[in-house]
């Protein structure tokens, strides 16, 4: 193939992916919203997930995005050196966004900072965004997509907290978020975490986290009990459906770190909406395609 | 009017203060009529700016939103829903009080709480606060039957005014009642109780800095 036709290719496919991500959501979240739905007994608990379940098999009977705020596009992409098309990733993802945009149809959710202006595109200075982790020794490509809505985005906060603060302080920190921002943001949320040392590595870190599927932990145990925790005592609020009222409050809490700096704890939350719509998906250096996140995905 | 279908409670425009009078938060309901998308800048417009809005609320129901539509091929200025979600209704709480009291609009339905000023507009003018389950767009959007009317398209297509007829749309949970309860902060208060009780729990067991 010529190096044309395959960014066409891998464009082409981008843009499908993207628009099948605003219209079905990932297989791990159907079924974590089914095992929380069951466990609701109060009518309107019920009502709201009878209402969610009910739209999102009318977005795909109708081919529709499924809520419409079809969110600014964010690419995790994680690309090895050998990957043919990996000079031209990101002008690719742009290109695809402005595709999908169309054909999809998405919301127009970029606009220009101090200028003011919607480009009407879903793209503009720096985005979609896009952040890269380059991988050695490989020729696969591999990104998340992720559709970051302005409600579930809302809740976001980072800070540096004083050694003093200790783990306590992170805890407080996340539930703090859970009941001010977080009952807006259409639980049941994801909530990511990060732990390291500064605003922005803690920040990164907690958006990673909510590329995880469902249901995995963090390698260290101490932080795989840190997430069992929370989940716990998030839950124990019991936000429910819609921050209305419920037995649950959460389909997870990922927590991802690094080392930190001895004198300060970088901490961050970001949290996913019940329309947690993220997808993986793998190109290897032919653009063979796997996903396993949406078994419903063909291209 | 108030109407009971299929163990349903269907409110129908045009809806006065009476109508309003036996509902309460938490409440499950439903409405048939005129139902205007209407957000931040109308909103700013009419309370800041004191332009008239070009089509009349009054008894009828506004919904904060910001939709995606497109046009009806082969027809001329016609356009259908193809996805309506509510939108963040806090955003609109600083002009609620002065907005409900000008265009007398019964039914304000969007996401997420409202704080005094709506509460009291409810209260003074008898009007309710609604929530559609937030993320349903399309489902919101089968539920409206065609759109009438458009103004202030200039504004671009989430803040332009779509005129929606609509049938059954909901279910639509009431969060402001007439009376003035917010189930909002009342909730926010429960919660706020467990989540003390959640972090000291939870502090028990992360000591790890020894
Ligand atoms: S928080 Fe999520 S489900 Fe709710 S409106 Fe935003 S994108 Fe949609």
């Amino acid at each position: 193939m010529y190096q044309q036709e395959m960014v066409t290719k891998m464009t082409d496919i981008m843009a499908s992916f993207v628009g099948h991500i605003g219209k079905k959501l990932p297989d791990d979240v159907i079924a974590k919203l089914d095992e929380l739905a069951k466990k609701e007994t109060s009518p309107l608990a019920k009502t709201l997930y009878e209402t969610m379940t009910r739209n999102q098999n009318l977005a795909v009977a109708l081919d529709r995005p499924s809520c419409q705020d079809t969110g600014v596009l964010q690419f995790w992409v994680k690309c090895g050196t050998g990957f043919p098309l990996i000079d031209e990733v990101e002008a690719l993802l742009k290109e695809a966004v402005v595709k999908a945009t169309f054909e999809t149809p998405l919301r127009h959710n970029s606009v220009e900072t101090f200028d003011e202006v919607n480009t009407k595109r879903n793209v503009g200075k720096g985005t979609p965004t896009v952040f890269w982790d380059i991988v050695p020794h490989s020729d696969q490509c591999e990104i998340y997509a992720y559709m970051a809505g302005g409600g579930c985005t809302l809740p976001g906060k980072a800070m540096v907290l004083m050694p003093g603060a200790g783990y306590e302080g992170v805890t407080q920190f996340v539930l703090d978020q859970m009941t001010s921002y977080g009952l807006n943001a259409c639980p049941p949320l994801l909530v990511g975490v990060g732990v390291a040392t500064s605003v922005e590595t803690a920040a990164l870190l907690s958006k990673k986290a909510l590329m995880r599927p469902l249901g995995s932990h963090n390698p260290n145990a101490r932080a795989a009990e840190m997430e069992r925790l929370l989940e716990d005592g998030i839950n124990a609020i019991g936000l429910g459906p819609q921050g209305m009222g419920g037995s649950a409050s959460v389909m997870g809490v990922h927590i991802e770190n690094t080392a930190r700096h001895p004198s300060a704890i970088g901490v961050a939350v970001n949290v996913g909406c019940w329309s947690h719509r993220r997808g993986h998906i793998v190109f290897d250096r032919d653009l063979n395609v796997t996903c396993d996140t949406h078994s419903t995905f063909r291209r | 009017m108030v109407e009971i279908r299929d163990g349903k409670k269907v409110l129908i425009t045009p809806v006065s203060a009476e109508d309003l009078e036996d509902i309460n938060i938490g409440d499950i309901i439903y409405l048939d009529g005129d139902l205007m998308t209407c957000r931040d800048v109308a909103h700013r417009r009419l309370v800041e700016g004191g332009r008239e809005l070009p089509y009349d609320i009054r008894d009828k129901a506004i919904f904060h939103a910001g939709p995606i539509v497109r046009p009806i091929e082969g027809q001329e200025d016609a356009y259908e829903m193809v996805s309506v979600g509510p939108t963040t209704s806090m955003r609109m709480e600083k002009f609620e009080y002065e907005f409900t009291k000008l265009t007398g609009v019964r039914v304000i339905v969007g996401k997420g709480g409202m704080k005094e000023n709506t509460e009291r507009a409810c209260r003074e003018f008898g009007a309710i606060h609604c929530v559609f389950p937030a993320g349903c767009a399309v489902v919101a959007a089968t539920e409206v039957e065609r759109i009438a009317e458009h103004h202030w398209d200039e504004l671009g297509m989430p803040e332009t005014l779509w005129c929606c007829k609509v049938k059954e749309f909901g279910p639509l949970i009431v969060s402001i009642d007439a009376k003035g309860r917010n189930m909002f902060e009342e909730n926010k208060v429960r919660f706020n109780e467990r989540k003390d009780a959640a972090v000291e729990e939870i502090c028990k067991h992360v000591s790890f800095i020894k």
